[in-house]
């Protein structure tokens, strides 16, 4: 096979889903065909297991139902406890998401995946609390029974004839890392039920006449195995993709129904759809993009993307892959993606055709092996439901201009073919006007070279062929010559003419293509809404040639958020069509089924998730606004806009979350610390000044000593306060101005001592620059105050007399600068959140904590150099470690000579 | 000498100028009083004082633009009162001409030993001190010599220069670009790196403890300093 090659590989999309699975939590769920069969059972003897290995487990919601089994395991498990919620005078009991995410668990129990919040909690449905919780890259058990499956619910329904409304989406099963079925035979259930382990005794007897019949629970259990096993084969298929190990494979069978422009199309899709429903296999509707195309009419073209559509809406998967051989491409698609059954419509063709062309089917039939193919005869046209919305026809008006040049390429021929006459035979002229038909097919096309064949047979008729100036021909040689003249010329400008048109296309095609790509490129590397949506009305006004406005929900109205050309306002009717394509996620406006008397075409913007937006399309010159094409293209445009709309609205909630509860914890911090850390130097300051005005004569010189030295210490310490603060002020407004040059880092420290000096007065200092120290680049004072800021931090949290050691050294690239202390060290827990604002160890026997500023000063201003500073324990004694890594500068040269001749 | 040495101080905060008045007075310095940078010029026209302490934030005139003013007409020392944060504005200063700074909040022991450096290098005639004595460390300018205790230390030509330049001025703070101009020549004024390398070498040949300098100072973001002599 060609490209065998290709398909070693793994496949992108396979690499890319694993790894967006990466960080998440893992979800685990247990699911049952019934209430009772043990689910929430099951979930605990496997928490109590994680448990005994050692992992975090904690309950967040478990309904034991009064189970004595299931109580059992609760033993020795941490409860979150719930929050209560008061709604219509009674007080439910909810799962407290906040206190689990707050409480940060490895793995978090959640019974009861469909429950339906009570009404004013964060989510309405459970298992979106448990989607957050996965997200926060905690692991989650949960429980569900089969009839809470969405797409099961109706078959459920019918089994059962109960309708349950509390339902989970199937994609949190699809997403569900791993699923246990609880399975217990329907005789056992029904034993348990009589046993009263699951409902109390005169509730059980109902249950069992009307919903625990053996009949339902059989069918209920083959539902619940079969979609586990589907969750199961998608699970291999991700495995065989992420390692490119090639199918088809026994287990789990997929349907492909090959899209094609025959108007019978629609039977044949909705036959597939309802094989692959028979079969419970998943199913891909495929085009193969090939030549052909391009010659199709608009008509047809229409046909297949509606085709594409048709099997989207009713569940598959569309695909076109551009191909050449049909079939070939069609068997070497099925084989990687595991496909067992191929659809396809029967041949209308003619015996003589298909002899001549070869048929699709029976090429089909032959090369694909172990796959089953169904070939399907057509049901007759109309049955596609046409687009709602009109497009325009392009028809080409008349152009005088391309006839115009191919009489003066006839007439140079004519000119050309009297100069040769005198040395040549007049039949070679012949290939002079040959020449000529040729070149005008080429450059203008099919109509004009025809009309090129016309001029030149009469011209060469009329001004070489006896008797000359005259249209009669006497020899009956050149007769035929003139005939087979006039087929070749005809031939070849056909030819000629289709060439041109293939490349015609594939310009405008690769040029479309291109500009797609650098619309969807440019989309990726915009970080703000309004740039976005600026960006996407121009691309697609002009691409497109027509005005487009943009409009965006704000709240329940939409509002018009861009537009191109920018002044473009809405009407009333307007507002109206726009309104309901929001609504209705349908078209509307000009060309469209509702509200036609709108003056823009309104079209929904929706990704798979939700709709986002509105767009509306005008154009001044009357009459449907698009071409197919352009309809087409328009289509691609908005799916880019609408992903990427989406993307950036929803970095924007997160960050508008994020920023306001760190406002709030900061602005609560500084609150305490300038209330504390300006009080206590001040209390101190006018405490003593006021005992030394009053009784500083009483007092004695060494009395009056102490209390100026307390005066003057706690004066400077309020002084370094404010100087951190100002520090940590730069450092947010982003006012640091870094001025890195060369610097001397013996010096640097050298200066930070002598700042220091009577922070350290109460301990011993040692300096260890080693030689080898890679010269740095750095701003000397940011520097300077971080080693300060260390070393009264190393001054602060050790008792006096104990050694403070400054040592640097060069490691690969980099310099290391430390700054040791022998104080107790640093909490474990604590070895991060040091760095963070206010935060402090509070040392149990010295009160003098700092404030909570100088760590954070030191991580902001190392970071704005280009360096990492970290925080350690000491191995060899007690006593904190903090490391400063910066990088090397490349760029000092070796000026000792230089300069001492300079 | 019939009139005290006068001092003129600029600053629109009457609690500094009040601590100046008080502390400077104490010190046997006469002590007058200007609170915009107008003021200041007419005072320094009409009272001729014989040194400026001056605030480089003003209500009316940024101090800069005072001490340009004043260095047009007069040659008397001026002590720049700046904050931590303007190290450009220090340097400013300096390169226009001002003596010497000292840092919002001071000591007033800072201030006055500031005051006594600045008013000796002004009424000393340009090499006249000749000699730098600090510890065990001994400089002689005349017989170009240079000691630690008994034993000489031997310097590269510009070493000494370097040296010399800081002897000349010790006490006072130098800048980067004042040292470069003065021993490399007018051209390398922006050559910093030459400097930070003799400084080492220097300190490393005449400090006791090159790692935690004692005689040759750094000021931060504007340039060194030779510790006062004794």
């Amino acid at each position: 096979m060609s490209n065998a090659e290709r398909d070693d590989r793994p496949s992108p999309d396979a690499l890319l889903e694993a790894a967006e699975q990466e960080g998440r939590g893992k979800l685990k769920i247990f699911l049952g065909a019934a209430p009772g069969v043990g689910k929430t059972y099951e979930m605990m003897l496997a928490a109590q297991a994680r448990k005994r290995e050692g992992a975090d487990v904690v309950i967040g919601v478990v309904e034991t139902h009064g189970r004595r089994e299931t109580e059992a395991l609760l033993a020795g498990l941490e409860v979150v406890p719930r929050r209560r919620v008061e709604y219509k005078g009674r007080t439910l009991e909810e799962m407290d998401i906040d206190a689990i995410l707050k409480r940060r668990p490895r793995l978090v129990l959640v019974d009861e995946l469909a429950h339906s919040n009570a009404p004013g909690s964060r989510h309405p449905k459970r298992y979106l609390d448990v989607e957050e919780l996965l997200a926060a890259g905690i692991d989650v058990f949960s429980t569900l029974n089969i009839q809470h499956v969405e797409s099961l619910n109706d078959v459920v329904a019918q089994i059962t004839r109960i309708r349950v409304r509390e339902t989970v989406p199937d994609s949190i099963l699809d997403r569900a890392d791993d699923i246990e079925v609880v399975d217990l035979s329907p005789e056992d259930l029904i034993q348990r039920l009589r046993e009263g382990k699951v409902y109390v005794p005169h509730q059980a007897e109902r249950a069992v006449r009307h919903y625990f019949k053996p009949g339902n629970l059989t069918a209920l259990r083959e539902l619940a195995l079969r979609r586990t096993a589907q969750r199961v084969d998608e699970q291999m298929l991700s495995y065989m993709r992420q390692h490119a190990i090639r199918g088809p494979w026994a287990a789990g069978e997929r349907v492909l129904v090959c899209v094609s422009e025959d108007p019978s199309c629609a039977a044949l899709i909705r036959y597939a759809k309802r094989l692959a429903d028979r079969l419970h296999a998943p199913w891909i509707a495929l085009y193969v993009e090939t030549q052909r195309y391009h010659r199709m009419s608009e008509r047809e073209r229409d046909r297949i993307a509606d085709g594409l559509r048709l099997a989207e809406k009713l569940g598959a998967e569309a695909i076109t892959i551009p191909g050449g051989r049909i079939a070939e491409d069609i068997v070497s698609y099925c084989e990687p993606n595991n496909i067992a059954h191929i659809v396809i419509g029967k041949s209308e063709r003619s015996r003589w055709f298909e002899m001549v062309h070869g048929s699709v089917v029976h090429d089909l039939v032959r090369r694909a092996g172990n796959i089953s193919v169904h070939v399907i005869a057509g049901e007759g046209e109309g049955t596609i439901p046409p687009k709602t919305v009109q497009t325009r026809q392009t028809n080409e008006a008349f152009e005088p201009l391309p006839y115009l040049a191919t009489t003066g390429i006839v007439a140079a021929a004519l000119g050309i073919g009297m100069l040769l006459k005198q040395f040549m035979d007049v039949r070679s002229i012949a290939l002079v006007f040959l020449s000529g038909v040729l070149f005008s097919a080429i450059r203008f096309g099919l109509l004009p070279s025809l009309y090129a064949c016309l001029a030149s047979v009469l011209a060469y008729n009329f001004f070489f062929l006896p008797p000359l100036y005259t249209f009669t021909i006497s020899d009956p040689e050149n007769v035929v010559a003139l005939f087979f003249f006039l087929i070749v010329a005809v031939i070849a400008s056909n030819l000629a003419g289709r060439t041109r048109n293939q490349v015609l296309t594939a310009r405008a095609r690769a040029r479309t293509t291109e500009e797609l790509f650098a619309f969807s490129r440019k989309l990726a590397g915009i970080g703000t809404l309004d740039d976005l949506l600026w960006a996407t009305v121009y691309q697609m006004a002009s691409m497109l040639k027509v005005r487009i406005v943009l409009l965006l929900p704000t709240g329940s109205r939409l509002a018009v958020r861009a537009g191109y050309p920018p002044e473009d306002e809405l009407d009333d009717a307007d507002l109206a069509a726009a309104q309901w394509t929001w609504e209705h996620n349908r078209a509307a406006g000009r060309g469209a089924d509702t509200l036609p008397g709108a003056r823009r075409l309104f079209l929904p913007l929706r990704t798979g998730r939700a709709p986002v937006g509105v767009l509306g399309v005008d154009r001044d010159e009357p009459g449907p606004l698009l071409t197919p094409d352009g309809r087409r293209l328009l289509d691609a445009l908005a799916d880019q806009a609408a992903v990427a709309i989406e993307r950036i609205t929803l970095v924007e909630d997160i960050d508008r979350a994020r920023v306001t509860a760190e406002t709030e914890r900061l602005r609560a911090a500084l609150l305490t610390s300038i209330s504390h850390d300006l009080r206590t130097p001040l209390a101190s300051i006018i405490g003593s000044l006021t005992s030394l005005r009053s009784y500083g004569k009483s007092y004695d010189e060494a009395t009056r000593e102490s209390l100026m030295a307390t005066i003057q210490a706690e004066a400077e310490r309020l002084n370094r306060f404010i100087g951190n603060l100002l520090d940590m002020t730069r450092l947010e407004s982003g006012a640091v101005e870094l001025k890195p040059e060369p610097a001397d880092l013996g010096d640097i420290v050298g200066t930070a001592l002598q700042h220091a000096g009577r922070l350290l007065a109460d301990h011993r200092v040692e300096v260890d620059i080693a030689a080898d120290v890679p010269p740095l680049r750095v701003d000397y004072l940011l520097l300077e105050q971080t080693l300060f800021n260390l070393l009264d931090n190393a001054a602060k949290y050790s008792p006096p007399g104990t050694l403070i050691a400054i040592a640097a050294r060069r490691d690969g690239g980099n310099a290391i600068i430390t700054v040791t202390d022998e104080g107790p060290g640093i909490p474990p827990d604590a070895m991060e959140r040091v760095f963070d604002k206010f935060y402090r160890v509070h040392a149990q026997d010295r009160q003098r904590a700092g404030t909570g500023l100088g760590l954070a000063i030191c991580r902001g201003f190392v970071a704005a150099q280009g360096g990492t500073i970290t925080a350690a324990n000491r191995r060899d004694r007690s006593g904190a470690v903090f490391t400063i890594r910066l990088p090397a500068s490349v760029a000092e040269a070796p000026i000792r000579e230089v300069a001492e001749h300079g | 000498m019939a009139r005290p040495i006068t001092i003129l101080v600029v600053d629109d905060e009457p609690p500094i100028r009040r601590l100046l008045r008080t502390s400077l007075t104490a010190q046997g310095y006469a002590v007058l009083e200007a609170e915009s940078g107008a003021a200041a010029l007419e005072a320094a026209e009409r009272d001729e004082p014989d040194l400026l302490i001056l605030d480089l934030g003003l209500p009316d005139m940024s101090g800069l633009e005072v001490i340009r003013a004043l260095r047009g007409t007069q040659n008397l020392p001026i002590i720049v009162l700046s904050v931590r944060e303007d190290e450009r504005g220090k340097v400013e200063a300096l390169d226009l001409g001002a003596d010497d700074y000292v840092t919002k909040p001071f000591g007033v022991d800072e201030l006055v030993a500031r005051i006594r450096t600045a008013l000796r290098h002004r009424f000393q005639a340009q090499g006249e001190r000749p000699a730098f004595h600090c510890g065990d460390l001994a400089v002689d300018l005349v017989r170009r010599t240079v000691r630690r205790g008994e034993t000489e230390v031997r310097l590269s030509p510009k070493e000494y220069d370097l040296l010399a330049e800081l002897v000349a001025n010790a006490g006072k703070v130098l800048t980067h670009r004042h040292i470069l101009g003065k021993v490399w020549g007018p051209a390398h004024t922006q050559d910093a790196q030459y400097l930070r390398v003799f400084i080492r070498s220097l300190r490393h040949k005449l400090e006791p403890d090159p790692a935690r300098p004692q005689i040759i100072l750094t000021e931060p973001g504007v340039g060194y300093r030779l510790k006062e002599g004794q």
